[in-house]
């Protein structure tokens, strides 16, 4: 068995278990971790394969920022997580259909393209470089539309959900700054002994 | 590695790239000036878009860019001619709406503006997944647009569900290219159409899955019958200027993307695509004849008689020939000028604080016989009467059908025509012969009064003089067969 086998099973055992994790652990955080625990296990395939790039983004992005967020969400929302989980029971036999007729779709498509597809040739070019001159050259302008659509989006989470508070207390630094001692501080003569 | 050399031409891209533009720059402008700078924002997104008519008029030829992604020819220009005025005529009429239900502040332009360079984006594609984008950018700003009023309930019902079920509709979609990719290994419109001109690219039953996902997806985006759910209850529940821009530029768009799949992509496939397409026109033309009938709210109307709208639409696309092409055209076009008519005269009432609901317009011809006049030509209009444009619409259409051998459908679309024409004539006797319960003061603003009798206008010469736009489209349809 070569190296790159023993390194493979490992991420890839790493990954399922973590998966595993993700949806057994009876900590909502625990599971979080477990997420992140399968991403990176996953970006660790991707290096194997040879697609450097995707494995970094997948560190950057989904471990960085993605699965960071979800452990705020978790964190900030106080879900009643014991009795979500007696509800999901109820789910499990549809969960294990679902399961099975992946498992034997994925075992299908094995048995009739033994190994192939899986190369993806891109084992000595800089995918980075590779995926870059595409997306600016070649997927410009679908890259500058995809642009858009996230800019829609920001403007119509922030249109639908955006309020103005009336009563709450800004900071304006520039009358902050304008105010003077006359305005701000007053002396009186208080009689001694008569001091609060 | 050697930087692969692209043909990239801006200036053809000249009309997406003034919106882009345009609508962040407003954007910047609407934060800037907070609410303040509503009403210039207002002007500003006209002036924009009757820039934008001028820069696409400037265009001739059919040129392609970015590889072949982005096309522009007659037809391109012609479409994004009628969602320009699709966009420009709802927020010329509703200036004062948008400020009575708090939805002033600019981003409701910008957003507007988004929803129609999707369309043109979409109008131009020259691939699938260039046709993506676009139609995600316009579903997704529709989607924030039907929601724009959230502190009413059935505004943000409407955004929530147009959001649920269009994402859906998009997955089917996707899932159809996707089919269409990994067998032919193109998204590209030409490349695909070349696959396909080879001997193995015939008879892929895979293939026909994925033309079926990609005309449900776009179904889904007209509201075609099986796929119009959503119609009703977004239409009634979206503030009413939104309800007449996404009654036409996104039907526009679609439809022009349809035009683009079926007659430059899939010719070869016409078997799997005609009966498909004949099963869809049946059904919306059943459906908008006999959903309408039960209706008592206005909007809910009008979305059955879109749905109707659309039937008759996909007859022209049936009939697989330059003249059905050219019947679409000339459909889409006056069916503009009715829908935003109509919703102009919706948003009048609308001023005066009248409901939408059909009874509350008993009686209005005994005290504003002209302005139950004008529903009156409008609805006379949907229902195909002559010598009213709409008539024109059905009549390409029609006889787009015979010629093309589809005398069955025809039959079957003018019989429907009749039922429809039922509940159009409904609204005029409860206007005309009804009695009225309290005083009537309907008046037009400044701009809805210059779009109503712009489309009032325009359905009585073309009803009349239909030439000059039998020659536009005519001459916009040539690029097919």
């Amino acid at each position: 068995m070569m190296v790159a086998d023993v390194i493979f099973y490992l991420f890839a055992t790493v990954t399922v278990l973590s998966a595993l994790g993700v949806v057994g652990a009876r900590n909502p955080v625990h599971s979080v971790l477990f997420l992140v625990l399968a991403f990176f296990s996953t970006a660790g395939l991707f290096v194997l394969m040879g697609a450097e790039f995707l494995a970094a983004i997948l560190v950057m992005v989904y471990m960085g920022a993605v699965a960071i967020l979800f452990l705020f969400v978790v964190m900030m929302l106080d879900v009643d997580f014991s009795m979500l989980r007696r509800e999901s029971v109820r789910y499990l036999p549809m969960g294990f259909v679902v399961g099975a007729v992946m498992l034997a779709e994925l075992g299908l498509m094995m048995a009739h393209h033994p190994g192939e597809g899986l190369h993806l040739g891109l084992d000595n070019t800089d995918n980075t470089l590779a995926i870059g001159q595409a997306l600016y050259t070649r997927f410009l302008y679908p890259f500058e539309v995809a642009s858009l659509i996230l800019l829609v989006a920001l403007i119509g989470a922030v249109a639908l959900t955006h309020r103005e508070r009336k009563r709450v207390h800004r900071q304006d630094i520039s009358t902050q700054l304008a105010r003077t001692k006359e305005d701000a501080v007053e002396l009186r003569k208080v009689a001694s002994g008569e001091g609060a | 590695m050697a930087v692969e050399q692209l043909d990239i031409h801006l200036v053809l891209m000249m009309p997406e790239i003034l919106v882009a533009i345009m609508a962040m720059a407003l954007l910047l402008l609407s934060a800037w000036t907070h609410k303040g700078g509503a009403g210039v924002i207002h002007w500003l997104t006209m002036m924009t878009i009757v820039a934008v008519v001028l820069v696409i008029q400037v265009g001739s030829g059919t040129a392609t860019t970015f590889g072949g992604q982005f096309i522009t020819d007659d037809f391109s220009r012609y479409v994004k001619v009628v969602m320009c005025l699709g966009m420009v005529l709802p927020v010329l009429m509703s200036a004062d709406y948008i400020r009575g239900h708090g939805m002033d502040g600019g981003e409701y332009h910008v957003v507007t503006m988004f929803a129609m360079l999707g369309g043109m984006i979409m109008a131009s594609s020259g691939g699938f997944l260039i046709l993506y984008l676009g139609l995600e950018l316009m579903s997704l700003s529709l989607y924030v647009l039907a929601a724009w009023r959230r502190d009413d309930r059935c505004s943000s019902e409407a955004g929530l569900k147009y959001f649920v079920l269009g994402s859906v509709a998009s997955g089917l979609l996707l899932y159809g290219i996707s089919m269409v990719y990994g067998v032919t290994g193109g998204t590209g419109f030409a490349e695909v159409a070349s696959f396909l001109g080879k001997p193995e690219g015939h008879g892929s039953q895979l293939l026909a899955l994925g033309v079926v996902m990609i005309l449900a997806g776009m179904g889904f985006k007209i509201a075609a019958v099986p796929f119009h759910m959503w119609a009703p209850d977004v239409y009634q529940g979206a503030p009413t200027p939104v309800t007449a821009f996404m009654s036409v530029v996104p039907k526009v768009a679609a439809i022009a993307a349809l035009f683009r799949i079926l007659f430059d992509v899939f010719p070869t496939y016409h078997v799997q695509w005609v009966p498909i397409l004949q099963l869809f026109a049946v059904l919306s033309m059943a459906v908008g004849a006999f959903g309408g009938l039960v209706q008592t709210n206005i909007k809910r109307l009008l979305a059955y008689s879109s749905i109707g709208h659309v039937g008759y639409m996909l007859i022209g696309l049936v009939a697989n020939s330059q003249a059905g092409a050219q019947g679409v055209l000339v459909y889409i076009t006056i069916y503009l000028f009715m829908t935003v008519g109509v919703f102009g005269l919706i948003i009048a009432f609308d001023r005066q604080g009248l409901g939408e609901n059909i009874s509350d317009y008993q009686g209005l011809a005994r005290k504003q016989p002209v302005m139950a006049f004008v529903m009156a030509m409008f609805m006379f209009s949907m229902a195909g009467i002559p010598p009213l444009a709409g008539f024109i619409g059905k009549f390409s259409i029609f006889m787009a059908a015979v010629k093309g051998g589809f005398i069955p459908l025809a039959v079957v679309g003018v019989l429907f025509s009749a039922v429809g024409a039922f509940y159009y004539i409904r609204v005029v006797k409860v206007m005309y012969f009804d009695q009225p319960e309290g005083e009537f003061k309907v008046t037009l603003s400044g701009g809805g009064f210059i779009v109503v009798s712009l489309s009032l206008f325009m359905i009585f010469f073309w009803g009349i003089l239909p030439g000059d736009l039998l020659a536009w489209t005519g001459a916009s349809v040539q690029a097919f067969h």
